[in-house]
Protein backbone atom coordinates (compact mmCIF):
# COMPACT_ATOMS: atom_id res chain seq x y z
CA UNK A 1 0.00 0.00 0.00
CA UNK A 2 1.49 3.13 -1.01
CA UNK A 3 1.76 6.16 1.67
CA UNK A 4 -0.43 8.89 1.68
CA UNK A 5 1.43 11.54 0.07
CA UNK A 6 0.65 15.42 -0.31
CA UNK A 7 -2.37 16.50 -2.36
CA UNK A 8 -1.04 18.55 -5.02
CA UNK A 9 -3.77 18.51 -7.10
CA UNK A 10 -7.20 19.59 -6.68
CA UNK A 11 -10.13 16.62 -6.54
CA UNK A 12 -12.15 16.93 -9.05
CA UNK A 13 -16.66 16.13 -8.98
CA UNK A 14 -16.82 13.78 -11.89
CA UNK A 15 -14.38 12.64 -14.13
CA UNK A 16 -10.87 10.29 -14.53
CA UNK A 17 -7.78 9.75 -12.34
CA UNK A 18 -4.67 8.50 -13.92
CA UNK A 19 -2.05 7.84 -11.48
CA UNK A 20 1.16 5.89 -11.62
CA UNK A 21 2.23 7.32 -15.02
CA UNK A 22 5.77 7.11 -15.69
CA UNK A 23 7.49 9.65 -14.85
CA UNK A 24 7.90 12.34 -17.84
CA UNK A 25 4.72 10.72 -19.90
CA UNK A 26 1.96 12.59 -18.84
CA UNK A 27 2.33 14.82 -21.87
CA UNK A 28 2.26 11.77 -24.13
CA UNK A 29 -0.99 10.27 -22.14
CA UNK A 30 -2.40 14.09 -22.92
CA UNK A 31 -1.83 13.54 -26.70
CA UNK A 32 -3.58 9.93 -26.19
CA UNK A 33 -6.41 11.48 -24.67
CA UNK A 34 -6.92 14.12 -27.43
CA UNK A 35 -7.54 17.14 -25.78
CA UNK A 36 -6.49 20.48 -25.75
CA UNK A 37 -6.98 23.94 -24.61
CA UNK A 38 -9.05 24.52 -27.97
CA UNK A 39 -11.55 21.17 -27.85
CA UNK A 40 -12.41 21.23 -23.82
CA UNK A 41 -14.05 22.92 -21.50
CA UNK A 42 -13.52 20.95 -18.61
CA UNK A 43 -10.66 21.11 -16.10
CA UNK A 44 -7.31 19.27 -16.33
CA UNK A 45 -4.71 18.74 -13.83
CA UNK A 46 -1.75 17.67 -14.56
CA UNK A 47 1.11 16.74 -11.91
CA UNK A 48 4.65 16.30 -12.84
CA UNK A 49 7.38 14.80 -11.03
CA UNK A 50 5.39 13.83 -8.39
CA UNK A 51 7.05 11.81 -5.33
CA UNK A 52 5.85 8.42 -5.11
CA UNK A 53 7.32 5.58 -2.92
CA UNK A 54 5.99 2.61 -5.38
CA UNK A 55 7.66 4.25 -8.66
CA UNK A 56 10.22 7.21 -7.60
CA UNK A 57 8.91 9.46 -9.61
CA UNK A 58 5.48 9.96 -11.48
CA UNK A 59 3.04 11.66 -13.08
CA UNK A 60 -0.61 11.80 -12.49
CA UNK A 61 -3.27 12.97 -14.59
CA UNK A 62 -7.19 14.61 -13.85
CA UNK A 63 -9.80 15.28 -16.21
CA UNK A 64 -13.06 16.24 -15.14
CA UNK A 65 -16.41 15.51 -17.06
CA UNK A 66 -14.93 12.56 -19.04
CA UNK A 67 -14.50 8.85 -18.47
CA UNK A 68 -12.30 6.50 -20.97
CA UNK A 69 -13.49 4.08 -23.03
CA UNK A 70 -11.29 0.64 -23.23
CA UNK A 71 -9.70 1.67 -26.19
CA UNK A 72 -8.05 4.97 -24.84
CA UNK A 73 -6.97 2.69 -21.55
CA UNK A 74 -4.84 0.54 -23.94
CA UNK A 75 -3.20 2.87 -25.43
CA UNK A 76 -2.28 4.41 -22.13
CA UNK A 77 -0.78 0.99 -20.98
CA UNK A 78 1.13 1.19 -24.38
CA UNK A 79 3.37 4.16 -22.31
CA UNK A 80 2.49 3.92 -18.97
CA UNK A 81 2.15 0.20 -18.13
CA UNK A 82 1.74 0.69 -14.43
CA UNK A 83 -0.91 3.28 -14.58
CA UNK A 84 -4.37 3.25 -12.51
CA UNK A 85 -7.63 4.18 -13.34
CA UNK A 86 -9.75 5.88 -11.09
CA UNK A 87 -13.35 6.39 -12.41
CA UNK A 88 -15.07 9.54 -10.33
CA UNK A 89 -18.57 10.05 -9.60
CA UNK A 90 -19.49 12.97 -7.13
CA UNK A 91 -16.04 13.17 -5.18
CA UNK A 92 -16.13 8.91 -4.73
CA UNK A 93 -13.94 6.60 -6.83
CA UNK A 94 -16.70 4.60 -8.63
CA UNK A 95 -14.24 2.39 -10.05
CA UNK A 96 -10.49 1.54 -10.31
CA UNK A 97 -8.29 -0.45 -12.11
CA UNK A 98 -4.90 -1.30 -13.28
CA UNK A 99 -4.23 -0.77 -16.81
CA UNK A 100 -3.29 -4.20 -18.56
CA UNK A 101 -0.42 -4.46 -21.45
CA UNK A 102 -0.64 -8.57 -22.83
CA UNK A 103 -1.80 -10.73 -25.12
CA UNK A 104 -1.81 -8.90 -28.66
CA UNK A 105 -2.12 -5.57 -29.11
CA UNK A 106 -4.27 -4.56 -32.03
CA UNK A 107 -5.31 -1.76 -34.31
CA UNK A 108 -3.60 1.31 -31.49
CA UNK A 109 -0.64 1.79 -33.00
CA UNK A 110 1.08 1.72 -36.82
CA UNK A 111 4.27 -0.12 -37.20
CA UNK A 112 7.43 1.69 -37.19
CA UNK A 113 8.95 0.10 -40.24
CA UNK A 114 8.27 1.81 -43.37
CA UNK A 115 8.58 -0.59 -45.39
CA UNK A 116 6.02 -2.89 -43.71
CA UNK A 117 2.71 -4.16 -45.73
CA UNK A 118 0.68 -2.51 -43.02
CA UNK A 119 1.76 0.92 -43.81
CA UNK A 120 0.78 0.18 -47.46
CA UNK A 121 -2.75 1.12 -47.21
CA UNK A 122 -4.06 -3.04 -47.04
CA UNK A 123 -6.95 -3.56 -44.81
CA UNK A 124 -5.71 -4.50 -41.95
CA UNK A 125 -5.47 -2.81 -38.35
CA UNK A 126 -1.33 -3.06 -37.57
CA UNK A 127 -1.34 -5.98 -34.75
CA UNK A 128 1.90 -6.44 -32.35
CA UNK A 129 2.59 -8.72 -29.75
CA UNK A 130 3.62 -8.02 -26.33
CA UNK A 131 7.37 -9.23 -25.71
CA UNK A 132 7.83 -6.88 -22.53
CA UNK A 133 5.94 -4.13 -20.07
CA UNK A 134 8.79 -3.00 -18.44
CA UNK A 135 9.75 -0.96 -20.93
CA UNK A 136 6.86 -1.87 -23.52
CA UNK A 137 8.29 -4.12 -26.16
CA UNK A 138 6.10 -4.70 -29.02
CA UNK A 139 6.94 -6.58 -32.14
CA UNK A 140 4.77 -6.27 -35.21
CA UNK A 141 3.20 -9.75 -36.06
CA UNK A 142 3.33 -8.92 -40.09
CA UNK A 143 7.02 -7.61 -40.28
CA UNK A 144 8.46 -9.38 -37.35
CA UNK A 145 10.19 -6.16 -36.20
CA UNK A 146 10.18 -4.56 -32.80
CA UNK A 147 8.02 -1.45 -33.03
CA UNK A 148 10.49 1.79 -32.13
CA UNK A 149 9.31 5.05 -30.41
CA UNK A 150 5.93 3.64 -29.42
CA UNK A 151 4.90 7.00 -28.44
CA UNK A 152 5.10 8.48 -32.19
CA UNK A 153 3.42 5.92 -33.67
CA UNK A 154 0.30 5.91 -31.53
CA UNK A 155 -2.68 6.28 -33.61
CA UNK B 1 6.62 -40.68 -47.51
CA UNK B 2 4.00 -38.69 -45.65
CA UNK B 3 4.59 -35.37 -43.50
CA UNK B 4 1.20 -34.84 -41.98
CA UNK B 5 2.75 -31.37 -39.94
CA UNK B 6 2.71 -29.19 -42.49
CA UNK B 7 -0.45 -30.45 -44.30
CA UNK B 8 -2.40 -27.37 -45.26
CA UNK B 9 -0.19 -24.94 -43.47
CA UNK B 10 0.78 -21.74 -44.46
CA UNK B 11 5.39 -21.65 -44.14
CA UNK B 12 5.67 -17.65 -43.75
CA UNK B 13 8.48 -17.40 -41.29
CA UNK B 14 11.03 -19.91 -40.04
CA UNK B 15 10.24 -19.16 -36.60
CA UNK B 16 7.32 -21.05 -37.18
CA UNK B 17 8.93 -24.20 -37.52
CA UNK B 18 9.84 -26.70 -34.75
CA UNK B 19 13.38 -28.17 -35.42
CA UNK B 20 11.21 -31.58 -36.02
CA UNK B 21 9.39 -29.94 -38.35
CA UNK B 22 12.31 -28.73 -40.31
CA UNK B 23 14.05 -32.34 -40.05
CA UNK B 24 10.88 -33.57 -41.24
CA UNK B 25 11.05 -31.27 -44.48
CA UNK B 26 15.04 -31.93 -44.90
CA UNK B 27 14.53 -35.83 -44.74
CA UNK B 28 11.80 -35.57 -47.31
CA UNK B 29 14.01 -33.33 -49.62
CA UNK B 30 16.51 -35.88 -49.67
CA UNK B 31 14.06 -38.55 -50.98
CA UNK B 32 12.88 -36.12 -53.77
CA UNK B 33 16.42 -35.66 -54.81
CA UNK B 34 16.07 -38.24 -57.82
CA UNK B 35 12.54 -36.49 -58.71
CA UNK B 36 14.44 -33.16 -58.91
CA UNK B 37 17.32 -34.70 -60.55
CA UNK B 38 14.51 -36.05 -64.02
CA UNK B 39 16.40 -39.45 -62.77
CA UNK B 40 12.59 -40.71 -61.05
CA UNK B 41 9.19 -39.68 -62.24
CA UNK B 42 6.30 -38.48 -60.27
CA UNK B 43 2.91 -37.31 -60.90
CA UNK B 44 2.17 -36.83 -56.61
CA UNK B 45 0.58 -33.71 -57.13
CA UNK B 46 -1.24 -34.14 -60.67
CA UNK B 47 -4.34 -31.74 -61.20
CA UNK B 48 -3.35 -29.51 -58.27
CA UNK B 49 -1.89 -25.73 -59.06
CA UNK B 50 0.60 -23.86 -57.76
CA UNK B 51 0.24 -19.87 -58.32
CA UNK B 52 3.75 -17.97 -58.54
CA UNK B 53 3.20 -14.55 -57.50
CA UNK B 54 6.07 -12.98 -57.64
CA UNK B 55 6.11 -8.77 -57.02
CA UNK B 56 10.09 -8.51 -57.52
CA UNK B 57 12.49 -9.75 -59.43
CA UNK B 58 14.08 -13.04 -58.69
CA UNK B 59 15.43 -15.85 -61.14
CA UNK B 60 16.57 -19.03 -58.58
CA UNK B 61 13.56 -18.91 -56.26
CA UNK B 62 10.71 -18.62 -58.93
CA UNK B 63 12.44 -20.61 -61.27
CA UNK B 64 12.80 -23.56 -58.87
CA UNK B 65 8.96 -23.14 -57.50
CA UNK B 66 8.13 -23.87 -61.04
CA UNK B 67 10.69 -26.58 -61.49
CA UNK B 68 9.76 -28.30 -57.84
CA UNK B 69 6.04 -27.54 -59.35
CA UNK B 70 6.60 -29.52 -62.13
CA UNK B 71 8.49 -32.29 -61.66
CA UNK B 72 5.74 -33.50 -58.86
CA UNK B 73 3.10 -32.82 -62.03
CA UNK B 74 1.84 -29.76 -60.62
CA UNK B 75 0.67 -27.72 -62.77
CA UNK B 76 1.99 -23.26 -62.48
CA UNK B 77 0.08 -20.14 -63.26
CA UNK B 78 2.49 -16.69 -62.51
CA UNK B 79 2.78 -12.97 -62.42
CA UNK B 80 6.12 -11.42 -62.80
CA UNK B 81 5.72 -8.26 -62.97
CA UNK B 82 3.86 -5.91 -60.91
CA UNK B 83 3.22 -3.64 -63.74
CA UNK B 84 1.38 -5.97 -65.70
CA UNK B 85 -1.14 -6.91 -62.53
CA UNK B 86 -4.15 -4.73 -61.20
CA UNK B 87 -1.92 -3.83 -58.49
CA UNK B 88 -0.59 -1.06 -60.52
CA UNK B 89 -4.26 0.26 -60.99
CA UNK B 90 -3.85 0.63 -57.16
CA UNK B 91 -5.67 -2.63 -56.23
CA UNK B 92 -4.50 -4.08 -52.34
CA UNK B 93 -2.53 -7.14 -52.33
CA UNK B 94 -5.58 -8.69 -50.32
CA UNK B 95 -7.87 -8.45 -53.28
CA UNK B 96 -5.35 -10.00 -55.24
CA UNK B 97 -4.68 -12.35 -52.93
CA UNK B 98 -8.09 -12.98 -52.64
CA UNK B 99 -8.86 -13.34 -56.91
CA UNK B 100 -5.67 -15.52 -56.63
CA UNK B 101 -7.02 -17.95 -54.48
CA UNK B 102 -10.17 -18.95 -56.42
CA UNK B 103 -7.32 -19.98 -59.03
CA UNK B 104 -4.78 -22.45 -57.56
CA UNK B 105 -4.45 -24.29 -54.59
CA UNK B 106 -1.07 -23.10 -53.20
CA UNK B 107 0.66 -19.55 -53.64
CA UNK B 108 4.23 -18.68 -53.41
CA UNK B 109 4.71 -14.97 -53.03
CA UNK B 110 7.52 -12.39 -53.42
CA UNK B 111 6.90 -9.30 -52.83
CA UNK B 112 8.54 -5.93 -51.60
CA UNK B 113 6.99 -5.08 -48.67
CA UNK B 114 7.93 -7.03 -45.29
CA UNK B 115 4.95 -9.21 -43.59
CA UNK B 116 3.63 -9.19 -47.54
CA UNK B 117 3.06 -13.31 -46.71
CA UNK B 118 1.69 -13.01 -43.41
CA UNK B 119 -1.04 -10.75 -44.74
CA UNK B 120 -1.41 -13.06 -47.87
CA UNK B 121 -1.99 -16.25 -45.36
CA UNK B 122 -4.80 -13.89 -43.92
CA UNK B 123 -7.06 -13.43 -46.83
CA UNK B 124 -6.10 -16.86 -48.68
CA UNK B 125 -7.75 -20.27 -47.55
CA UNK B 126 -5.57 -21.72 -49.21
CA UNK B 127 -1.77 -21.79 -48.06
CA UNK B 128 0.93 -19.31 -48.98
CA UNK B 129 4.54 -19.59 -49.16
CA UNK B 130 6.75 -16.78 -48.38
CA UNK B 131 8.82 -16.98 -51.45
CA UNK B 132 10.65 -13.77 -49.66
CA UNK B 133 9.12 -10.46 -47.95
CA UNK B 134 11.09 -7.35 -48.83
CA UNK B 135 14.14 -7.50 -46.44
CA UNK B 136 11.88 -9.61 -43.92
CA UNK B 137 11.91 -13.23 -44.07
CA UNK B 138 12.73 -16.15 -46.71
CA UNK B 139 11.91 -19.63 -45.11
CA UNK B 140 12.31 -21.55 -47.83
CA UNK B 141 15.96 -20.23 -49.01
CA UNK B 142 16.79 -21.11 -45.28
CA UNK B 143 15.48 -24.32 -45.52
CA UNK B 144 17.29 -25.15 -48.82
CA UNK B 145 20.77 -23.69 -46.84
CA UNK B 146 20.05 -26.39 -44.24
CA UNK B 147 20.08 -28.90 -46.64
CA UNK B 148 22.95 -27.65 -48.26
CA UNK B 149 24.81 -27.58 -45.17
CA UNK B 150 24.17 -30.92 -43.53
CA UNK B 151 24.43 -32.71 -47.02
CA UNK B 152 27.74 -31.45 -47.03
CA UNK B 153 28.75 -31.41 -43.27
CA UNK B 154 26.40 -34.76 -42.45
CA UNK B 155 25.14 -33.08 -39.66
CA UNK B 156 23.88 -29.81 -38.75
CA UNK B 157 24.55 -29.97 -34.72
CA UNK B 158 27.40 -27.46 -33.52
CA UNK B 159 28.66 -26.42 -36.79
CA UNK B 160 30.77 -23.52 -36.81
CA UNK B 161 29.18 -21.04 -39.19
CA UNK B 162 31.17 -17.70 -40.77
CA UNK B 163 28.09 -15.50 -41.92
CA UNK B 164 29.89 -12.85 -44.14
CA UNK B 165 28.36 -9.74 -45.72
CA UNK B 166 25.74 -7.90 -45.87
CA UNK B 167 23.81 -9.14 -42.67
CA UNK B 168 22.03 -5.87 -41.93
CA UNK B 169 19.71 -5.89 -45.24
CA UNK B 170 20.42 -9.47 -46.37
CA UNK B 171 17.12 -11.09 -45.51
CA UNK B 172 18.83 -14.53 -45.87
CA UNK B 173 20.97 -14.33 -42.86
CA UNK B 174 18.56 -13.28 -40.22
CA UNK B 175 16.29 -16.63 -41.42
CA UNK B 176 19.23 -18.74 -41.62
CA UNK B 177 20.85 -17.43 -38.33
CA UNK B 178 17.34 -18.27 -36.27
CA UNK B 179 17.06 -21.21 -37.39
CA UNK B 180 20.80 -22.63 -36.96
CA UNK B 181 20.64 -21.43 -33.26
CA UNK B 182 17.82 -24.59 -33.10
CA UNK B 183 21.11 -27.10 -34.15
CA UNK B 184 23.66 -25.13 -31.64
CA UNK B 185 25.55 -23.44 -34.29
CA UNK B 186 28.23 -21.56 -33.40
CA UNK B 187 27.96 -17.84 -35.08
CA UNK B 188 30.21 -15.43 -36.29
CA UNK B 189 29.35 -12.31 -37.69
CA UNK B 190 31.54 -11.09 -40.19
CA UNK B 191 30.72 -7.37 -41.89
CA UNK B 192 31.67 -3.75 -41.67
CA UNK B 193 30.14 -1.52 -38.54
CA UNK B 194 27.33 -0.04 -41.15
CA UNK B 195 26.50 -3.45 -41.97
CA UNK B 196 26.52 -5.77 -38.80
CA UNK B 197 23.24 -7.82 -38.04
CA UNK B 198 20.03 -5.71 -36.61
CA UNK B 199 20.54 -5.30 -32.76
CA UNK B 200 17.02 -6.93 -32.66
CA UNK B 201 17.87 -9.95 -34.42
CA UNK B 202 21.34 -10.38 -32.26
CA UNK B 203 19.17 -9.83 -28.63
CA UNK B 204 16.50 -12.74 -30.42
CA UNK B 205 19.57 -15.09 -31.36
CA UNK B 206 20.80 -14.72 -27.67
CA UNK B 207 17.67 -15.39 -26.02
CA UNK B 208 17.39 -18.65 -27.73
CA UNK B 209 21.25 -19.17 -26.53
CA UNK B 210 23.29 -18.13 -28.89
CA UNK B 211 25.84 -15.74 -28.54
CA UNK B 212 27.45 -14.67 -31.44
CA UNK B 213 30.63 -13.30 -32.01
CA UNK B 214 30.67 -10.42 -33.92
CA UNK B 215 34.37 -9.02 -35.97
CA UNK B 216 34.97 -6.64 -38.85
CA UNK B 217 37.50 -8.83 -40.20
CA UNK B 218 37.32 -12.41 -42.05
CA UNK B 219 41.18 -13.37 -41.86
CA UNK B 220 40.65 -14.01 -38.08
CA UNK B 221 37.82 -16.43 -38.41
CA UNK B 222 38.01 -17.75 -41.47
CA UNK B 223 40.21 -21.35 -40.34
CA UNK B 224 37.43 -21.94 -37.58
CA UNK B 225 34.09 -22.27 -40.28
CA UNK B 226 32.49 -25.00 -41.24
CA UNK B 227 30.79 -23.21 -43.13
CA UNK B 228 31.23 -19.73 -45.09
CA UNK B 229 28.23 -17.99 -45.97
CA UNK B 230 28.68 -15.49 -48.27
CA UNK B 231 26.06 -13.23 -48.93
CA UNK B 232 25.80 -9.68 -51.93
CA UNK B 233 26.00 -6.47 -50.63
CA UNK B 234 22.94 -5.37 -52.35
CA UNK B 235 22.21 -1.59 -53.86
CA UNK B 236 18.74 -2.06 -53.63
CA UNK B 237 18.84 -2.46 -50.29
CA UNK B 238 20.52 1.12 -49.56
CA UNK B 239 18.59 3.69 -49.33
CA UNK B 240 21.91 5.80 -49.11
CA UNK B 241 23.90 5.66 -52.37
CA UNK B 242 27.19 7.10 -50.51
CA UNK B 243 26.91 4.49 -47.51
CA UNK B 244 26.39 1.65 -50.34
CA UNK B 245 29.72 3.25 -51.82
CA UNK B 246 31.84 2.95 -49.46
CA UNK B 247 30.93 -0.74 -48.23
CA UNK B 248 30.56 -2.40 -51.53
CA UNK B 249 33.46 -5.14 -52.50
CA UNK B 250 34.43 -4.82 -48.92
CA UNK B 251 34.99 -8.84 -48.28
CA UNK B 252 35.70 -10.91 -51.85
CA UNK B 253 36.37 -14.52 -51.11
CA UNK B 254 39.80 -15.77 -53.55
CA UNK B 255 42.04 -18.76 -53.44
CA UNK B 256 44.17 -16.45 -51.33
CA UNK B 257 42.04 -15.98 -48.30
CA UNK B 258 40.95 -19.92 -48.60
CA UNK B 259 44.23 -21.33 -48.04
CA UNK B 260 43.37 -20.31 -44.12
CA UNK B 261 40.52 -22.18 -44.28
CA UNK B 262 40.03 -25.88 -43.06
CA UNK B 263 39.86 -28.59 -46.20
CA UNK B 264 36.32 -29.37 -46.22
CA UNK B 265 34.88 -26.17 -45.27
CA UNK B 266 32.37 -24.87 -47.92
CA UNK B 267 31.72 -21.66 -49.59
CA UNK B 268 27.43 -20.98 -49.31
CA UNK B 269 26.10 -18.44 -51.45
CA UNK B 270 22.48 -17.66 -52.10
CA UNK B 271 23.07 -16.01 -55.36
CA UNK B 272 23.29 -13.87 -57.15
CA UNK B 273 26.91 -13.04 -57.00
CA UNK B 274 28.36 -10.29 -58.25
CA UNK B 275 32.22 -10.24 -57.37
CA UNK B 276 32.00 -11.29 -53.63
CA UNK B 277 33.47 -14.83 -54.76
CA UNK B 278 36.08 -15.14 -57.19
CA UNK B 279 35.23 -17.19 -60.62
CA UNK B 280 38.56 -19.35 -59.58
CA UNK B 281 37.13 -20.69 -56.36
CA UNK B 282 34.18 -22.45 -58.24
CA UNK B 283 36.90 -24.82 -59.28
CA UNK B 284 37.37 -25.86 -55.73
CA UNK B 285 35.86 -28.27 -53.30
CA UNK B 286 34.95 -25.53 -50.82
CA UNK B 287 32.41 -24.60 -53.60
CA UNK B 288 28.62 -25.37 -52.98
CA UNK B 289 26.98 -22.37 -54.11
CA UNK B 290 25.27 -24.00 -57.24
CA UNK B 291 24.84 -27.11 -55.87
CA UNK B 292 23.08 -24.94 -53.03
CA UNK B 293 20.71 -23.30 -56.15
CA UNK B 294 19.82 -26.69 -57.22
CA UNK B 295 19.17 -27.86 -53.54
CA UNK B 296 15.88 -25.06 -54.02
CA UNK B 297 14.27 -27.89 -56.33
CA UNK B 298 13.86 -30.78 -53.80
CA UNK B 299 13.57 -28.68 -50.75
CA UNK B 300 10.49 -26.82 -52.05
CA UNK B 301 9.32 -29.89 -53.79
CA UNK B 302 9.19 -31.10 -50.14
CA UNK B 303 7.22 -28.30 -48.68
CA UNK B 304 4.89 -28.56 -52.10
CA UNK B 305 4.52 -32.29 -51.67
CA UNK B 306 3.42 -31.98 -47.78
CA UNK B 307 1.39 -28.55 -47.79
CA UNK B 308 -0.91 -30.41 -50.60
CA UNK B 309 -0.49 -33.53 -49.34
CA UNK B 310 0.89 -35.56 -52.60
CA UNK B 311 1.48 -39.35 -52.88
CA UNK B 312 4.28 -40.32 -54.37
Amino acid sequence: MEAPIEIKLPPIRNGTVIDHIASGQALNVMKILGVNENNIDSSISIGMHVQSEVMGWKDIVKIEDRELDAATVDKIALIAPDATISIIRDYYVADKYKVTLEGHVVGLARCSNPNCITNRGEPVAPEFIVEGTHPPKLRCCYCDRMLINITDHLL
Amino acid sequence: MVNMDLYDKDVVSIRDFTKDQIEGVLDLAQEMVPYALGEKRSRALDGRILGNLFFEPSTRTKLSFESAAHRLGCDVIDVSEMSMTSISKGETLADTIKMVDTYCDVIALRHPYEGAARLAAKFSENPVINAGDGAGSHPTQTLLDLFTMREAKGTLEGLNIVLVGDLKYGRTVHSLADALTMFGAKLTLVAPETLQMPEDIVRHLEEKGCHPVKTAVLDDVIGQADVLYVTRIQRERFPDHNEYSKVAGTYRIDNAILREAKSDMIVMHPLPRVDEIALEVDSTPHARYFKQAFNGVPVRMALLYSILGGVL
